[in-house]
């Protein structure tokens, strides 16, 4: 019998290694439903799958980010507690219809801000934060009371809105070329045009 | 072996080409308004040379014109989706999107350059009628939002190409080439206004 070749014997170690790993490999519980998570994944994607929640998110997070990292701070202070404090608060108390009137506006309103990059002061912007929280989660909640586990989905929920907002304004924040903000107010004007058609829907 | 892979290539590239829509995802109906939003604008070619005479000529005028035309009219133009969506009428639209198209490439042709709020306001007045006929001519049972947001997306891309494609305004040729283009559009224009009216 021929001695194994070098490269023979790294394929048969390697084998080795590999038939032990799938001898002694534990349960992953890689599927939602073992680990009790998949709610929490559920509430996650909620956000990004409901644009008339998102896109006012979206505006306030640009316009914290136009003004700075102190009303940064302010807004990841303020909008996922509001929100989380207004999911729970739909979820326990009854659900109600969803308002896109008031959604409608209430982009409208803060794309038109972040066109204008209007010099607010940081409270009105905290202000702003709190009280959009409170009517979007609010109004997601009236969706996730629906489920099952309605708090774990609340949870994932402003898990995405607290990671899609610092993401935004942190970034925004980092620009420093003139283009790049007028880039950011330009999307304010999308965001804002995209309002105004959604209240023309509502009134329709 | 070579066979094998070309045949399989084959399967995968055809496969690719006949996809069939899944409706997969909860929301069903979303996305296909999504892309009927984000393929009205650019499924006209009236509305599509016009949005780029905008760019082109925002281009031309250099700073802040070049953010702000663009910017007013997305605006204006929801503006006047709005006012259709509300029912509220507005007579000759198709004349005025044509005479839009002579305006701004006759704009762009002879590379005026007007005050500011004069070319804002000549944009705002364009876009109010290009709006109004994207807002009166809904699929129904779209989905608003989404709809809504498809169709801003690719205006404000229009006018990002148009603006693209007007910096070559930096070189001489690339000025000549504009006119032309300008000239191009007030022609088309013409043929709008004269189907328009026929």
């Amino acid at each position: 019998m021929s001695p194994a070749t070098p490269t023979r014997a790294r394929r048969l170690i390697g084998f080795a290694v590999f038939a032990a790993l799938l001898g002694t490999a534990p349960a992953a519980s890689a599927h939602l439903v073992t680990t009790n998570l998949g709610p929490f994944y559920d509430g996650f994607a909620h956000f990004f799958t409901a644009p008339e929640t998102l896109l006012p998110v979206l505006a306030l997070a640009l316009l914290a980010g136009l003004r700075g990292p102190a009303f940064g701070r302010a807004l990841l202070l303020c909008l996922p507690v509001a929100w989380l404090a207004g999911a729970c608060g739909s979820v326990w108390l009854a659900p109600r219809a969803a308002l896109p009137l008031g959604t409608a506006g209430v982009t409208l309103a803060f794309g038109a801000l972040v066109a204008a990059d209007v010099a607010l002061p940081r409270l009105c912007v905290a202000g702003f934060a709190g009280g959009l929280g409170l009517f979007a989660g609010a109004l997601s909640g009236a969706d996730l009371a629906r489920a099952s586990a309605p708090l774990t989905l609340a949870m994932g929920t402003t898990c995405a809105l607290f990671i899609t907002t610092a993401l935004i304004a942190g970034r925004v924040t980092s620009l420093r070329a003139p283009w790049t903000r007028i880039a950011v107010r330009v999307a304010g004007s999308w965001i804002a045009a995209s309002g105004l058609l959604m209240l023309g829907w509502a009134l329709r | 072996m070579r066979a094998r892979r070309a045949r399989a290539a084959a399967i995968f590239w055809s496969t690719l080409a006949w996809p069939a829509l899944a409706f997969a995802h909860a929301q069903a109906g979303g996305t296909i308004s999504f892309s009927s939003g984000f393929l009205h604008p650019i499924s006209g070619l009236d509305h599509i040379v016009a949005m780029l005479a905008v760019g082109i000529w925002g281009a031309q005028l250099g700073a802040p014109a070049i953010w702000l035309l663009p910017v007013t009219f997305p605006v204006v133009m929801a503006f006047g989706g709005f006012l259709a969506l509300v029912g509220v009428p507005l007579p000759g639209i198709e004349i005025g999107i044509a005479i839009s198209a002579i305006g701004l490439g006759l704009a762009v042709c002879l590379e005026a350059r007007p005050s500011l709020w004069i070319a804002a306001l000549l944009v705002g007045v364009f876009a109010i009628f290009h709006g109004h006929a994207h807002g009166a001519e809904l699929p129904p049972g779209a989905n608003g939002i989404a709809y809504s947001i498809g169709f801003v997306i690719a205006t404000g891309l229009l006018h990002a190409t148009g603006i693209s494609v007007g910096l070559v305004h930096r070189w001489l040729a690339g000025r000549v080439a504009l006119r032309v283009a300008g000239a191009a559009i007030a022609v088309l224009g013409l043929g709008f206004l004269w189907r328009a009216v026929a």
